[in-house]
């Protein structure tokens, strides 16, 4: 793949800003990931009837690493979370989170596995203020039985000093901390979408799920919340993976990019790699260009 | 429904305890001299009963989002359940007996929650219907829980703790408002606890509380036997303190929609809101025949009066949720603010 000549970019974006990590990083990078990878998934399918969702995906997350999964509307890319996340339960395949392996992965489960995720469409605690939705992505973390709280015994006190410390660092880091006592349903969307982000780091998870979490935002939030991923990154040293439709924000973060088409995955590798592939151009541009369909289907095949 | 704020930050917490110590002085301190007979027997008594009763109610519908059409079911197996302990076990202080039969409640409640697994909204609350028939049904057939009294019908034993008598009109009280306090300081602490935050959590968005490791099946359950533990007090409190006799027919369906009107008028998923409904409930009867009687003299009746009661209640409900689904809780919390307001910028 690497042999491909470099084309310019085919989105219509400008270059990635950041510098464009030379090849000879690669085998580096690769030979970390197959020591502390965090994530794989094999062969996963998952079909609803008769209608195919994605099929015969793989996929490999190093720890630490921001992988992006792209695609045209419809590819398959929220199902593929979902399924990751446990809940949707896919027909075949495996997924391995650290080293515990699935064929289903409770769903339950997913905070003690150390997996955090967002929701495409917000999936807040509406009635919870700011604190206690970020306070409740600590669910998973809880040792202190319920009379401890009711009573107020040391143990849950401190506990709930402990929750409340890391509650509050999350708050600093995203710069929630104007809002704190605000309900959650009633902020403005770009802020939702930053507290779950705070309800799902707060765990410190080792994974994290990201399912368009810059959806419908403006160019200047998305900037700021392209900048929250990466000090999230940098904090709390997670691996992310993300699905999202700006491919210059893409380009911009991502370490590995995963392209899914029609349910298949059809290319994966650096963004400098992707954006030579001929096969991701043609399923970009026969899905953009409706009247460049056919042709972009011949050049994928 | 589900706006509602089970923690108010926004409001200065101050301002609240000394509320709430403000109403504890005069519960305690004012009421006992100046109230009569009547308002402890007829208006105080039956408030704290079902004041009671709503909060449980409320922990699993306002704060779980779990419907229950069952409370009046679970009243009665507290009822029942403290009438047979101090029947069967003449030697047990009646403190124990009161936390036993909770926990006969609580126990009853969560195999009564276990639909809730699986079913959720109008499916579920039919399910708590056939909890309400069941227990109505085993009390009727089962001789055995009302001492084979041929009418069900059995006189509750005497209010006494530790040789201090609770048996008048005042002692009644007193003893309804201890208990009341007790719990709903409990039932304030586990709001605010995480516990609290998981039943929420489940309220507003299931998935999302799977995710973050909320035990979602188990929360539920655990909604159903505290709410039922409290309502199932409340129960023992409207038999021994309010009836004086314990009976089926003081715990029909009737009452389960009383105390979900409670609830709705009062606030779904506040602790104030029980109370409030409560409050309302109890006051409502006592006011339209009041009006009543000076509007159309002789021609009301207590049969008009309870048509009446019923259509005004009916229609207030409809209001409510149409203009406040937040209920009166949050009507309430508007005037205290606009009055704070007030009185703040000046002080």
């Amino acid at each position: 793949m690497s042999g491909l000549p470099h084309r310019a970019a085919p989105f219509g974006r400008p270059a990635p800003s950041r510098p464009l990590v030379p090849d000879a990083a690669a085998p580096r990078r690769r030979a970390r990931a197959s020591q502390d990878r965090i994530l794989t998934v094999e062969g996963l399918s998952l079909g609803f009837g008769g209608a195919v969702a994605f099929a015969g995906i793989d996929l490999a997350v190093a720890a630490g690493e921001i992988h992006a999964i792209i695609g045209p509307n419809g590819a398959g890319k929220s199902s593929l979370i979902n399924a990751i996340s446990g809940l949707y339960a896919p027909q075949a395949g495996r997924v391995r989170i650290g080293e515990a392996s699935f064929a289903r992965v409770p769903a339950g489960r997913l905070a003690a596995l150390g997996v955090a995720r967002t929701f495409q469409n917000l999936a807040l605690f509406k009635s919870l203020n700011v604190v206690e939705n970020i306070l409740s992505g600590l669910a998973g973390a809880r040792r202190a039985g319920l009379a401890a709280h009711v009573l107020g015994l040391p143990a849950a006190r401190r506990e709930a000093a402990e929750h409340r410390t890391r509650a509050e660092a999350v708050i600093d880091l995203l710069q929630l901390g104007a809002f704190r006592a605000r309900a959650a349903g009633s902020l403005p969307y770009g802020l939702q979408k930053r507290v779950e982000l705070a309800r799902a780091l707060v765990a410190k998870p080792r994974l994290l799920l990201l399912d368009e979490p810059m959806a419908g935002m403006s160019a200047a939030e998305k900037a700021e919340m392209s900048g929250f991923i990466l000090a999230a990154r940098e904090t709390f040293g997670t691996a992310i993976v993300l699905i999202e439709h700006d491919i210059g924000v893409v380009m911009r973060l991502s370490d590995t990019i995963t392209v899914l088409d029609h349910g298949r995955r059809i290319a994966t590798g650096t963004p400098t790699e992707i954006q030579a592939n001929p096969a991701v151009i043609a399923a970009y541009l026969g899905a953009d260009d409706e009247e460049d369909e056919t042709e972009g289907e011949v050049k994928a095949a | 429904m589900a706006t509602a704020l089970p923690l108010d930050l926004a409001r200065p917490r101050r301002t609240g305890a000394a509320g709430i110590l403000l109403l504890l002085a005069l519960a305690y301190g004012l009421v006992p001299l100046l109230g009569t007979g009547y308002l402890f027997e007829a208006i105080l008594t039956p408030f704290l009963a079902l004041a009671l009763a709503g909060l449980g109610l409320n922990l699993l519908t306002g704060y779980a989002g779990l419907l229950s059409l069952g409370s009046a079911a679970f009243m009665a197996v507290g009822a029942y359940a403290a009438f047979n302990l101090s029947l069967r076990l003449p030697g047990l202080p009646l403190p124990a007996t009161i936390l036993l039969a909770g926990l006969v409640a609580a126990a009853v409640g969560a195999v009564a929650g276990l639909p809730a697994l699986r079913l959720r909204g109008f499916y579920l609350a039919v399910s708590t219907l056939a909890v309400q028939f069941f227990v109505a049904w085993a009390l009727n057939r089962i001789g055995w829980l009302s001492n084979d009294s041929p009418s069900g019908i059995v006189a509750a034993p005497r209010l006494e703790v530790a040789g201090l008598s609770f048996d008048d009109a005042r002692g009644r009280y007193l003893f309804s408002l201890t208990v009341v306090a007790v719990l709903t300081f409990l039932a304030w602490r586990l709001v605010r606890s995480p516990t609290g935050r998981n039943l929420v959590a489940i309220r507003d968005h299931e998935t999302a509380a799977r995710i973050v490791g909320v035990k979602v099946a188990r929360t539920k359950l655990l909604a159903f036997a505290l709410s039922s533990f409290i309502v199932g007090i409340a129960g023992v409190l409207w038999a021994f303190a309010y009836l004086r006799t314990v009976e089926p027919a003081g715990f029909n369906l009737d009452r389960s929609f009383q105390i979900l009107f409670i609830v709705i008028i009062g606030g779904l998923g506040t602790l104030r809101g029980a109370f409030l409904g409560a409050g309302f409930i109890v006051v409502l009867p006592l006011v339209l025949s009041r009006l009543g009687a000076a509007a159309l003299g002789d021609g009301f009746d207590s049969g008009t009066l309870e048509m009446v009661q019923r259509i005004v209640l009916g229609a207030l409900i409809v209001a409510v949720l149409i203009r406040e689904p937040a209920g009166l809780a949050a009507l309430l919390d508007r005037a205290l603010n606009h009055a704070l307001r007030r009185v703040r910028p000046r002080s």
